[in-house]
């Protein structure tokens, strides 16, 4: 069910969230300690290159990421299997990479 | 319901698992409680004076077959070698056949898909000399003899395969038995098959799907680690793939 390409686009996405995650945190933190509002968040990131690289990428990774893990999820718990179970896989990566990527731009541009 | 009363003096209440997959029950017996019995011990007692149709399997009695192993108060237990004052609470057992495996009889698993998957897994020593050749030189030292080393007390006994939650999940995974044995494999230097041995274990049931819960390494009687074999065994596939061997 897991085979070895998938087990290395999971770890392989995990590697690329962990220090996007720590970064997003971090920025978070500091960002609002005066406490800003969102037309301060997006005043920031707008038409900002690297934040639209950084959630794009972030994006990327939790889609492939999430998709591989749900997968897993549903074919032990729920018995989904051949088609059904590459369909759900897909399905999962598009809509994350969707309303991930439609966030980034609402952010971003 | 009490099949047989114990002879005089302490005594064990055990419920023994009667029947197959398709119908049985709890049976309750009660066997006379002994200093340093076995559970194996036990179920010989219940089968010679109280129930002599019941069905087990054993061999060796010490620890080496791997014949005996049940589950034990829900764990999965060597019974030969596992003593009934370290794992009955309260002088009660209960007595199962093994978990994730079809039942034949009573206390009898069908062990074939565990040796079906050790096969599946290409867990048989494929040469790469003949007989004509001198005899292979490996160092014990050397990283692979020391990694095959840790692995290769394996006496097949299924309880790691019954104590594994990802078998139970999914029904195709070759479980940490197989998967340990290829890893000893692959790590041993005179083997000639280890392209079809890293494909064998890096397909859909293969050794990805494990999540590393370690059930096999906290009930193996043996004290192996089939997880850090199966994480071997993820690094030797991956680097195979990258290499495009796979």
């Amino acid at each position: 069910m897991l085979t070895v390409r998938m087990h290395f686009f999971q770890r392989l996405s995990a590697l690329v969230m962990a220090p996007l995650v720590l970064v997003h945190l971090a920025t978070m933190i500091y960002a609002i300690q005066s406490g800003l509002d969102a037309s301060e968040i997006l005043a920031r990131t707008q038409g900002s290159l690297f934040w639209g690289m950084f959630y794009g990428l972030f994006v990327i990774a939790v889609a492939v990421h999430a998709a591989i893990g749900l997968r897993v999820v549903v074919y032990e718990w729920l018995k989904v299997a051949c088609a059904g179970l590459e369909v759900f896989t897909i399905s999962v990566g598009i809509l994350v990479l969707g309303y991930g990527g439609r966030a980034v731009v609402a952010v971003v541009f | 319901m009490t099949d047989s009363t114990a002879e005089n003096g302490p005594h064990l209440e055990v419920r023994v698992w009667r029947g197959d997959d398709s119908a049985g029950k709890y049976v309750h017996y009660q066997a006379p409680l002994r200093e340093y019995q076995t559970i194996l011990d036990v179920v010989t007692w219940i089968q010679r004076n109280a129930a002599p149709t019941l069905s087990y399997r054993f061999a060796c009695r010490v620890g080496m077959c791997g014949s005996c192993a049940m589950m034990v108060n829900g764990k999965p237990r060597w019974t030969c070698r596992t003593q009934v004052n370290k794992v009955a609470k309260g002088n009660r057992l209960t007595l199962a056949p093994l978990r994730n495996l079809p039942v034949i009889k009573d206390l009898v698993s069908d062990m074939s898909e565990f040796f079906d998957k050790w096969q599946e897994a290409q867990g048989r020593f494929q040469p790469s000399a003949t007989r004509e050749d001198a005899v292979a030189s490996v160092a014990p030292q050397s990283a692979q003899r020391r990694a095959a080393d840790a692995g290769i007390e394996c006496i097949n006994c299924a309880v790691c395969y019954a104590a594994c939650d990802l078998v139970t999940a999914n029904s195709k995974y070759l479980g940490p038995a197989a998967l340990n044995r290829a890893w000893t494999l692959v790590n041993d230097v005179r083997d000639s098959g280890q392209s079809a041995r890293l494909r064998a274990v890096s397909g859909s049931g293969g050794c990805h799907n494990c999540h590393a819960q370690q059930g096999c390494v906290t009930y193996c009687p043996n004290e192996l680690n089939p997880t850090a074999s199966i994480a071997g065994l993820k690094r030797a596939t991956l680097k195979a793939a990258m290499r495009g061997e796979l």
